[in-house]
């Protein structure tokens, strides 16, 4: 069965005055129905431009999508009219935003939005619109949903907020959930109940579910596979388990390197140097500047992906040449 | 609803000023409402001696015109006349401009530019000028009078509106709401504008005012509808008399300034209870 979503060789270019920002750069990869699949990466790297993409959100000017197909049971979502997305959007594929606090409108009750945002795709008389609505309620956890129908956002906590927009997203029951740094504004504690709520809502309705998120710790929580973008590029991609066990890419494992570990006390070590900008990007690996092992030939040319089997690919030189002087595939 | 209604007279009696306006303005009403009532002969029947003083007959307590008309029939027919014309050009004048503001403000870029430039000409359009070529042209009937008077009204309303809609729609929950496929328009009119309502209801309780006044000016210079009442007609027609008879011209000009004076006080006070920094005083 060929994967629910397939994104290839996406390019999403921002037209800026100081020239063309190239803020996703020949993104391919796969989306299986009933996965998580976790963007990882630095702020800049192009995650939620990515996301927008899949939308046909990207906000134009400046933005434009200006190459590769975004298929969607294979309809190219790139060439579809806006009046074609908006079937689309809510209906197949929702998205969650990162900011709970914004992201409902003031002026209206969370359950009126909520009846908006089912009557954006069904057609339900209002009655069975607010069934629906307090449903949805409930499924997100929200105790005593009846009268939480009436509160205005303000009343509610930023954990309840997040758990209303996705009641919302999840509204017309769409196959696949993109969802934008969903806890990044979220207390600890809170963080963890929203991750639980979204890893048993994709059992339950057997969603694909695209999480964008610069947090690792998010996603040994609840992802599936891992894709590491690093300066619009996919620079790993991997189960969950092997990237945390046996991260290919020297960035990744940067990024690994940088993160706390209970139990160990020493200094977590950084990754040297910052994001280059993504104006006027030099032949080479985009990595190659901040990269350890860089060598002649990764600032000329730009890695291609290499599937290394069991669903794992990587984008560098020097775990190419690594692996064949080995003469073995580097993972288990 | 009831809550909030509680809510709002809480904070809008904080202002006393505003009470008062709006206290002059309920007078007013009452004055149109009472009107059919009170007089309900025509009002501009011929009833006695002409440019009889106020107070010195008790059948014309205040006084007649210059043609034996009575005075207090006419300001109590004038105020239906006055009202009914406030009210529709500045629904005139919100809804041309809340449309154009909200489309323009909404887009953006050469939509915003092409309905900004028309805004434009019909702000350096001389209001009263374009108004009296337009009911010179198209004869002076009421409803030209209140379409005349939205026209040169509604521009500081799509000014504002645009604004409004400038800044909310880089609100997250309009991303939002496209990210749920909702249609442009359906942000437009359901998640938008109710956020940028408050304010464009303080600008229409002041375009009534001075639609009041640009409809006071018409009828002074003759070019109101001649067979209805109205204030401004009144003190047209007492101008001739200012030296002699200036009441017939004092006593609806009091009315006008009462009247728009109250307008303007409930447009402050309504703007007091709609600004988030005044909440909490």
């Amino acid at each position: 069965m060929p994967p629910l979503l397939q994104v290839r060789d996406l390019e999403t270019h921002l037209f800026t005055r100081e020239g063309v920002v190239k803020a996703v750069d020949g993104l391919s990869f796969d989306l299986d129905a009933d996965e998580t699949l976790a963007l990882v990466g630095e702020s800049g790297c192009g995650k939620s431009m990515t996301a927008l993409s899949l939308m046909g959100l990207v906000p134009d000017p400046p933005g434009r999508i200006v190459g590769g197909q975004v298929l969607l049971a294979g309809r190219d979502l790139t060439r579809l009219s806006e009046r074609e997305m908006q079937d689309i959007r809510g209906n197949e594929i929702s998205m969650v935003f990162q900011e709970p606090m914004t992201s409902l409108n003031p002026v209206f009750t969370v359950g009126d939005q909520i009846v908006e945002a089912v009557w954006a795709h069904r057609r339900l008389p209002l009655r069975q619109a607010r069934e629906r609505a307090v449903e949805l309620l409930d499924l997100v956890r929200i105790p005593d949903p009846r009268s939480r129908f009436d509160d205005y956002p303000h009343r509610l906590s930023g954990g309840m907020r997040q758990r209303v927009m996705i009641a919302m997203a999840l509204a017309c029951e769409p196959g696949i959930l993109v969802a934008d740094e969903p806890t990044t504004a979220l207390d600890v504690t809170i963080q963890m109940q929203v991750l639980d709520l979204l890893n048993d809502l994709q059992s339950k309705f057997g969603m694909a579910v695209m999480l964008i998120t610069h947090d690792l710790g998010v996603v040994a929580g609840i992802a599936d596979r891992v894709i590491v973008m690093y300066a619009g590029r996919k620079v790993e991609e991997a189960p969950v388990d092997d990237i945390f066990a046996s991260a290919l890419h020297p960035y990744t494992q940067g990024l690994l390197g940088s993160m706390p570990r209970p139990g160990h006390e020493e200094r977590l070590r950084e990754i040297p140097g910052v994001i280059p900008s993504l104006i006027d990007m030099g032949p080479g690996c985009s990595f190659a500047p901040r990269c350890a092992r860089a060598m002649a030939r990764c600032r000329d040319e730009q890695p291609d992906r290499t599937a290394i089997g069991d669903g794992r690919a990587v984008a560098c030189f020097a775990v190419e040449e690594e692996m064949a002087g080995n003469g073995v595939a580097v993972d288990q | 609803m009831p809550r909030a209604l509680t809510e709002f007279w809480r904070r809008y009696r904080r202002n006393h000023a505003a009470v008062v306006g709006l206290f002059i303005l309920c007078a007013v009403v009452g004055m149109a409402l009472s009107a059919p009532f009170v007089y309900p002969a025509d009002p501009l029947r011929l009833v006695g001696p002409a440019e009889l003083w106020p107070l010195t007959d008790g059948r014309f307590p205040l006084g007649t015109d210059s043609i034996g008309r009575d005075i207090a029939a006419q300001l109590f027919h004038g105020a239906i006349t006055t009202l009914i014309i406030g009210l529709a050009a500045s629904l005139v004048a919100t809804t041309i401009g809340v449309g154009i503001g909200a489309v323009s403000g909404y887009y953006g870029g050469r939509v915003d530019d092409v309905l900004m430039r028309f805004t434009e000409i019909f702000q350096t359009i001389p209001n009263l000028i374009f108004l009296l070529a337009l009911v010179a042209v198209l004869g002076p009937k009421i409803e030209i009078v209140v379409v005349g008077i939205g026209l040169i009204s509604w521009t500081s309303v799509a000014r504002l509106v645009r604004a409004e809609f400038m800044t909310l729609r880089e609100r997250e929950f309009v991303l939002a709401s496209r990210a749920m496929g909702m249609s442009d328009l359906r942000i437009i009119v359901t998640q938008i504008l109710p956020n940028a309502i408050p304010p464009v209801i303080v600008m229409a309780s002041l375009i009534v005012a001075g639609a009041v006044l640009f409809e006071s000016a018409l009828a002074f210079l003759g070019l109101s509808d001649p067979d209805i009442a109205s204030w401004g007609g009144l003190i047209g027609e007492g101008r001739l008399l200012i030296r002699t008879s200036w009441y017939v011209c004092a006593l609806p000009g009091i009315a006008i300034l009462l009247t728009v004076l109250a307008l303007n006080l409930i447009g402050d006070g309504l703007n007091d209870v709609f600004n988030p920094m005044l909440k909490n005083r």
